[in-house]
């Protein structure tokens, strides 16, 4: 099927707290992702969407740093961080979630969360073995947050000893966000976080997704299959299919875009 | 063996529950103080207390090559190269061999007497660590983008080419001065001197002992408060998922260097320890057998496992220094055959070796995480208290 280049109206906005501009990746002669914009304005719920191997995921992965864009520019807050190193894009405030589930499986689940909050945490290599009385308070004071953050997402105090493999997979998805959450991110990135729910649990996380917006000023970027959970959540969605944008707009709009219905359903005719 | 394990953990429960709360802690300060004046009940004549100082310096190796292996998961084969480089760094600097230098720090009147560099043995513990930590990180750097195996051949590699540079370093100039003595090693170590103390010499062990002792308690003193440590953590979170632990915020680079410099270090420090007690340093020392051997510890006591670490090495190196040469030796001879035990050490340590990997795969003293994975979880609270946030998905109704 024959696509053209999406068209070039692309004014980057003023109040957006991320831009993609015309971002590709190319694996070899595979363009993964091809000249994709994107804005994500403040405080919204924005979703990308688009068939399996659309490059959605490779997408996120450059947004935080574990890919390199081949071309194009991302810029976070004003700041360019095409090939920031992953670990100081997580300290200027991105924070994610896996689309399958990698916390780490040896810890508890409040460990894992503890680990979360690293780039916020200063205690070195002398501080450690000294422990002077700083590292100690600093300690305390941030595994009473990760206590706190693991409440917030619902998570039963029972279980914040346990290790995070032998935890139900919905509180591992909820263990992860905690510590997406822990790291006091502005902008959240979450790959498919309803994948395996049922839609009473994906309606439950819906909510909390626009909670967890109002309550801690976030920006929220989402990939999602759950047709329902889009069309509930996102302000903006964005469709990529073969590593293009094919459409972006109001969940509406998006709906009856004839070229999103080719990509899912096939042309017709 | 189940049914024996379990006797014995109920026996254990039902110790705790008569003991005093403090009776940890005091059974800890006994061990300490016994520990402590183990030479006491040895009379100079017995070859015990000896050995132990060798033991212990094995000690303090194993805890630094668990940091790298078992706190990193980074499979370092090359653990030699630092006891090779903490041996030279005392030769450096602990005996006549630059010769054309002077140099003397708090050393004793004689050794400050001849030509050479000549430092405070504890200095020279110092420099150790700090040229070893170096070395270590400037090892770590080519191994960083790779995992598991590929780690092992390169760290083994580096091994032999430190082996080899000693052999061969006696070609090479600085000064005026060759780098190291070739295969017959530097020999003419000062004895460590320490006002106040005096000089060690090798009729009285006592002072070596102590001195072995109180690195192997900074060696465990550094593992525990590192490992309960951000750093700590960042190290497991690195072990499990490294991807995962750099979308986290955990810098790859230098939390990778953190592990090789630190463990490295120790290997420093008691390598320039064993060097000064066999007052010998040369290059046949420094076999690839040493970092299996070394590495067997680790694996036997428990990975990541400090106090499983310490019993791996206690025991491992008892065996080999003390047990087979020293106890055991004749043992065949009193059957009226015609070999000594020592001819079997290779045999003997790869079936006990095999004994434990069928009988214990995680080690003697597993690592608290490896043991939660199959019981469950630490702090079991029956505290009742609804999430704030997320509610309506109970835990446990959850489909996958």
């Amino acid at each position: 099927m024959s696509v053209e280049a999406a068209p070039a109206t692309y004014a980057p906005s003023t109040e957006a707290i991320l831009n993609a501009e015309s971002v590709s990746k190319e694996f070899g002669g595979l363009r993964a992702v091809s000249d994709v914009s994107v804005d994500i304005p403040v405080r919204s719920i924005v979703s990308i969407i688009g068939p399996n191997g659309a490059g959605k995921t490779t997408f996120f992965n450059m947004l935080t740093g574990l890919y390199r864009a081949t071309s194009g520019r991302i810029v976070f807050l004003g700041s360019d961080i095409t090939h920031t190193r992953p670990d100081l894009i997580t300290k200027m405030g991105v924070a994610r979630t896996f689309q399958n589930i990698r916390l780490f499986r040896a810890m508890t689940a409040l460990e894992n969360v503890v680990v979360g909050r690293h780039v916020r945490m200063r205690a070195g290599l002398f501080g450690s073995i000294v422990r002077t009385p700083w590292v100690r308070a600093e300690e305390r004071e941030v595994r009473q947050k990760a206590a706190d953050t693991l409440s917030y997402v619902g998570l039963k105090r029972s279980a914040f000893g346990q290790l995070a493999s032998n935890l139900s997979y919905g509180d591992q998805r909820r263990v992860e966000i905690a510590r997406a959450l822990a790291s006091d991110p502005k902008l959240l990135l979450l790959d498919e976080p309803t994948a395996g729910m049922n839609p009473h649990e994906s309606a439950a996380l819906t909510d909390f997704m626009r909670k967890m917006r109002d309550d801690l000023q976030l920006t929220i970027l989402l990939i999602e299959h759950d047709m329902r959970v889009v069309m509930d959540v996102s302000e903006r969605i964005t469709v990529l299919d073969h590593g293009e944008k094919i459409a972006e707009g109001a969940p509406a709009d998006v709906r009856t875009n004839q070229r999103v219905v080719e990509a899912y359903l096939g042309k017709q005719g | 063996m189940n049914e024996l394990l379990a006797q014995f953990r109920e026996w254990r429960g039902a110790l705790q529950r008569t003991l005093p709360s403090w009776s940890g802690r005091a059974a800890a300060v006994a061990l300490l103080i016994g520990g402590a004046a183990l030479p006491f009940f040895f009379s100079d004549a017995s070859n015990f207390v000896n050995k132990e100082v060798v033991v212990l310096a094995y000690v303090v190796f194993a805890l630094g090559l668990n940091i790298v292996v078992g706190f990193a998961g980074l499979l370092d084969l090359g653990y030699v190269a630092f006891f090779a480089l903490g041996a030279y760094t005392l030769g450096w600097f602990g005996s006549d061999f630059f010769f054309k230098a002077h140099l003397h720090v708090l050393v004793s009147s004689y050794a400050g007497s001849v030509p050479g560099i000549h430092l405070n043995f504890l200095l020279i513990l110092v420099c150790a660590a700090l040229i070893t930590a170096s070395a270590g990180a400037l090892i770590g750097l080519p191994t960083l983008r790779l995992r598991g195996d590929y780690i092992a051949i390169v760290t083994l590699a580096f091994g032999e080419i430190i082996r080899v540079f000693a052999i061969n370093g006696s070609s090479i100039k600085v000064a005026g001065m060759p780098v190291t003595a070739g295969v017959l090693g530097i020999s003419g170590i000062d004895a460590p001197y320490e006002p106040g103390i005096g000089t060690f010499n090798e009729l009285n062990v006592k002072p070596w002992y102590w001195t072995i002792y109180a690195l192997v308690l900074l060696t465990l003193f550094v593992n525990v408060r590192v490992r309960d440590s951000r750093l700590g953590r960042a190290w497991i979170a690195l072990r499990e998922d490294e991807v995962a632990a750099v979308s986290m915020g955990i810098p790859l680079v230098r939390t990778k260097l953190y592990a090789y410099s630190l463990g490295a270090a120790f290997g420093g420090i008691s390598g320039a320890f064993l060097g000064a007690y066999s007052t010998l340093v040369s290059p046949d020392q420094f076999q690839f057998g040493f970092s299996i051997f070394v590495l067997a510890m680790v694996i036997v006591g428990g990975l990541g496992s400090i106090w499983g670490v310490v019993l791996g090495a206690l025991l491992l190196a008892n065996i080999n220094y003390y047990l087979i040469p020293d106890v055991l030796n004749s043992l065949p001879g009193d059957f009226g055959l015609n070999f000594s035990l020592t001819d079997l050490n290779v045999a003997i340590f790869g079936f006990l070796l095999v004994l434990v990997m069928v009988l214990r795969p995680q080690g003697l003293i597993p690592e608290r995480r490896r043991k939660l994975e199959l019981t469950g979880g630490i702090g079991e609270t029956e505290l009742e208290e609804p999430g704030t946030g997320w509610t309506g998905v109970e835990p446990g109704e959850t489909s996958r």
